[in-house]
């Protein structure tokens, strides 16, 4: 400090007009400034905090190991709905082929059913219906032959198709309503009897659907069970015979408690079932083994089960009741972002929103965040020296109208004029790097009043002073009289008000980013980092997403601060110490 | 004075008209407009015109279809008289919202003023008298944090704090859940408790520049002459710095206070929008991003209105303050 003072009063010492502070400014020494600067704690610090954020941003962002639009995928674990089962209480339909049973006649056939007839009409058709037990029907369709009336024990029989009444018929017929049947065989054809009132008519029957209780699956994708093979597995099932036969093939029946598998050449066939066993995704098959298994776990009142597949994999499933209904659920690993990652390893920040390193996010935003500062920074200084330099070297209505202009410019409210254009290029879905400098040329052409402002006061001040003068004395040219003589002493100021500026500016941009009007994704900047922070949940739970970008804004601005704070005492010698 | 007033008075007057036509010119930009999204949302409904017809007439409804320059003298013929319009986002004349809002950001500036000389002022006379002590670099850092920090993340901290983590105070909004049930001064309390966060942070973010303000100006008084006789005549050092070197300090911070009173009804929009308090930044906050032309031209119309204020009482002040300055 006394060495400081020493300087001071040698360069006073020299010439007694330097008393005049106005000359000392002028003239001060440039190593007399940087001295005084590095003397600045505070401004050293801020100079350290401004370098590392350049060696952050530029270096860091070349050694980072990501890319800055990286995306890192992670695989989670989800548990989801594989399958559903439930036991069958509904009637299911197989029709043969080529007949119709539609809907309407299937809610006739259950009227029907459970009223006990055998007989029921639906949309003018009139069906037959067989019972065999309790869960299983035939229904028939079959043209009348003959009509019988009972009258007092004896038959009344009325031909419908003449010749079709044969006496093997009607003998079977009385066989078959002594035994109480409903229907029977006579010469090879199968009849039916319905009831209709008091008249019965005999019907050749021809099975056209069947309505039972049970499922049937296949064995495999390809199986395809045909109606001949329902008919003839029911029929078996009712028998409880060990094997049967249908489309001229002999099947093996193993029977168990829900229905029963169905052997061809040794191999399962299919499985009838009361239980409805569907895959809740289309397109996936569900082995017969799958199908056991999920049973058996039922049966045994089991909440999980493994079920190892045919390429050997074993998966665990669980079974969920609700009610009647099972679902069988499987853990499946799918492939995601991997959002608002903890800080890990890999990762020392974490990652955001979309997956990306938060690290090298934040190192590509300072770059950006940083640029347009300079940038918009550079863009006031050009214009604001142009038009104060005019303004003040000129003076008369040369300086009032760019006053006037300065003036004007200086009462637009920024900020909510940066929202209108922010929002503005919104609607014009401006490409995301233009952007950058659309913005940048936005916050330069609103800044730079209070520069054009500092650099005309200045002038003003510095054109009276004996140098220019002098320099006008000598037939120096205006244009070199402005840019090389009065120019260079506004330096000192400009380069503090530009120091601040860049803090104001990074701040500027940094709270548009976060209102989502500034720098847009997929480019990074501290502003629109923080801006996740809008999402409520994602400010309580991951405090790494919006802490490190607000405190590297925080430490720039700040360290820019320091430094501007810094110049001016050390351009300022009234602040000497 | 009344001279210069009048002069100062009639240069904000053109300042003011061409501020209004740039603001005017740039909202008029704005492809898609409140207009066209009305347009959009009304073709859309069953049995409706089409869009371009919806256009047009709402277009000429609401002004629109003349280009920019007669729109503008449209709309300032209407400002003379008074007429600022009806705001298109909230259904009322723009004044009537004015006035419903206007309040709230009073309250939350004069609050937030109030604490920043409160807090300021000592704290900058006080660095100033120990200038390059610990103290003095405490102040200055607390001071240029201030001014760095960025307002969303201070916001954000201090919610985080009180909001999440301690529950004292909710996140957002003016009023509880259960405001309408309260007494009037319970009801009072209940908007000062919502008014503590937002006040916070706009004092904290804006205290750091009055502070170096008043630190730079007591630096000057304190070493001026006046002083050294002061302190050379023997008076105690408590008289010297509250007596003589305060009321100098004063001049200049009283000329940028009162230039600064005009502001207190502008508004903080970042602030007002990070907490949701419907004063007039929030609302306008709204309009503006809703392409609202009425209340957006009227809010920015009022602030360049408030900043020319600010600086035509700052310069009477100045005048008034210090006689020095009247000669000239």
């Amino acid at each position: 400090m006394s060495e400081e003072k020493n300087l001071n009063t040698k360069t006073g010492g020299a010439s007694t007009s330097l008393d005049d502070e106005q000359r000392v400014k002028v003239l001060s020494p440039g190593m007399m400034v940087a001295k005084r600067f590095f003397r600045n704690r505070l401004a050293m610090v801020g100079l350290v905090i401004i370098v590392c954020m350049f060696l952050f941003s530029f270096v860091g962002g070349m050694i980072a190991p990501y890319g800055e639009k990286q995306v890192f995928r992670t695989t989670e674990t989800a548990i989801k709905d594989y399958a559903g089962v439930a036991e069958n209480k509904d009637w299911q339909y197989s029709v043969a082929d080529g007949k119709e049973f539609p809907a309407a006649a299937q809610a006739q056939m259950i009227l029907a059913v459970n009223n006990g007839e055998t007989s029921f009409t639906a949309k003018d058709v009139s069906y037959g219906l067989l019972k065999k037990n309790d869960d299983l029907y035939y229904i028939v369709q079959g043209e009348q032959i003959a009509t019988v009336t009972n009258v007092r024990g004896n038959a009344n029989y009325k031909e419908v198709v003449a010749g079709a009444l044969t006496d093997s018929v009607k003998a079977a017929y009385e066989a078959a309503v002594a035994a109480n049947q409903s229907e029977f065989d006579a010469d090879g054809v199968h009849y039916s009897i319905t009831q209709q009132g008091r008249i019965t008519s005999i019907n050749i029957a021809e099975n056209i659907a069947i309505a039972s209780k049970y499922v049937f699956s296949g064995a495999t994708k390809e199986v395809e069970v045909s109606f001949d093979f329902k008919c003839a597995a029911l029929d078996a099932m009712e028998a409880e015979a060990s094997s049967m036969e249908a489309d001229g093939v002999t099947y093996t029946i193993e029977e168990n408690e829900e229905g029963a598998l169905f052997y061809k050449d040794g191999e399962e066939y299919a499985l009838v079932s009361t239980y409805n066993i569907s895959a809740i995704n289309d397109g996936v098959f569900l082995t017969l083994e799958f199908r056991n298994a999920a049973l058996k776990a039922i049966d045994e009142g089991a909440e999980t089960f493994t079920f190892t597949d045919e390429s050997g994999e074993e998966t665990e499933y669980v079974l969920k009741r609700k009610n009647e209904q099972y679902t069988v659920r499987s853990y499946v690993e799918t492939q995601v972002n991997d959002t608002y990652a903890k800080p890990s390893k890999a990762h020392l920040l974490g990652t955001d929103g979309h997956g990306m390193d938060m690290l090298t996010r934040l190192m590509f935003g300072g770059r950006i965040s940083l640029l347009v500062g300079f940038v918009t920074v550079i863009i006031e200084v050009l214009i604001g020296i142009i038009m104060g330099g005019i303004a003040g070297y000129f003076g008369g209505w040369v300086d009032t109208l760019i006053m006037r202009i300065v003036d004007i410019f200086y009462c637009i409210p920024a900020m909510p004029l940066y929202i209108i254009l922010g929002a503005i290029m919104d609607f014009w879905k401006i490409d995301p790097q233009f952007r950058i400098f659309v913005l940048c040329a936005m916050l330069g052409l609103l800044g730079w009043a209070s520069v054009a402002r500092m650099v005309r006061g200045q002038i003003l001040s510095l054109r009276e002073q004996e140098f220019m003068t002098a320099a006008e004395a000598l037939g120096i040219s205006t244009h070199r009289r402005i840019f090389i003589h009065l120019i260079p002493n506004v330096i000192p100021q400009l380069i503090v008000i530009a120091t601040m500026g860049l803090g104001d500016t990074i701040l500027t941009e940094a709270t548009l980013s976060y209102l989502g009007l500034g720098v847009k994704f997929p480019y990074a900047s501290w502003g629109n980092i923080i801006n996740a922070v809008n999402d409520s949940y994602v400010m309580t739970n991951f405090w790494f997403v919006w802490i490190p970008a607000g405190l590297l804004i925080l430490l720039t601005v700040l360290g820019f601060n320091f430094i501007g704070d810094g110049l001016r005492d050390a351009f300022d010698p009234k602040m000497k110490r | 004075m009344k001279k210069f007033i009048a002069k100062r008075l009639g240069i904000s007057i053109v300042i003011l008209f061409f501020v209004t036509l740039i603001i005017y010119s740039i909202m008029r930009c704005m492809p898609t407009s409140y207009v066209e999204n009305k347009a959009r949302e009304m073709s859309s409904k069953p049995g409706a015109k089409s869009y371009e017809e919806w256009l047009e007439q709402l277009n000429e409804s609401y002004g629109l279809d003349v280009n920019i320059p007669q729109g503008y003298v449209v709309w300032i013929g209407h400002v003379f008289t008074g007429d600022f319009g009806d705001s298109w986002q909230w259904n009322v004349p723009v004044i009537d919202k004015f006035k419903e809002v206007i309040w709230y950001s009073f309250a939350l500036g004069a609050s937030a003023f109030l604490l920043e000389i409160i807090i300021a002022i000592p704290l900058g006379i006080l660095a100033a008298r120990k200038q390059y002590s610990r103290t003095d670099y405490a102040v200055t850092v607390f001071a240029l944090i201030g001014i760095s920090l960025p307002s969303f993340f201070f916001a954000t901290i201090l919610k985080m704090i009180f909001s999440v983590k301690l529950g004292w105070l909710d996140l957002y909004g003016i009023v509880g859940r259960m405001h309408e049930q309260l007494s009037p001064f319970g009801q009072f309390l209940d908007y000062a408790q919502h008014m503590i966060l937002p006040v916070a942070t706009l004092t904290i973010v804006s205290i750091g520049s009055l502070m170096r303000y008043t630190r730079t100006n007591m630096l000057e008084v304190l070493n001026s002459d006046f002083i050294r006789t002061a302190r050379a005549k023997g008076l105690p050092e408590k008289r010297v710095v509250n007596y003589h070197a305060f009321r100098n300090t004063l001049i200049p911070i009283v000329t940028i206070l009162g230039g600064s009173l005009p502001t207190l009804f502008a508004g903080a929009m970042i602030t007002e929008q990070l907490f949701q308090i419907p004063g007039i930044g929030y609302t306008s906050y709204l309009s503006m991003t809703r392409g609202d032309i009425p209340f957006s031209m009227f809010y920015l119309t009022f602030l360049a209105i408030l900043s020319l204020l600010g600086n035509l009482i700052a310069d009477i002040l100045y005048a008034v303050v210090d006689p020095r300055v009247r000669v000239h």
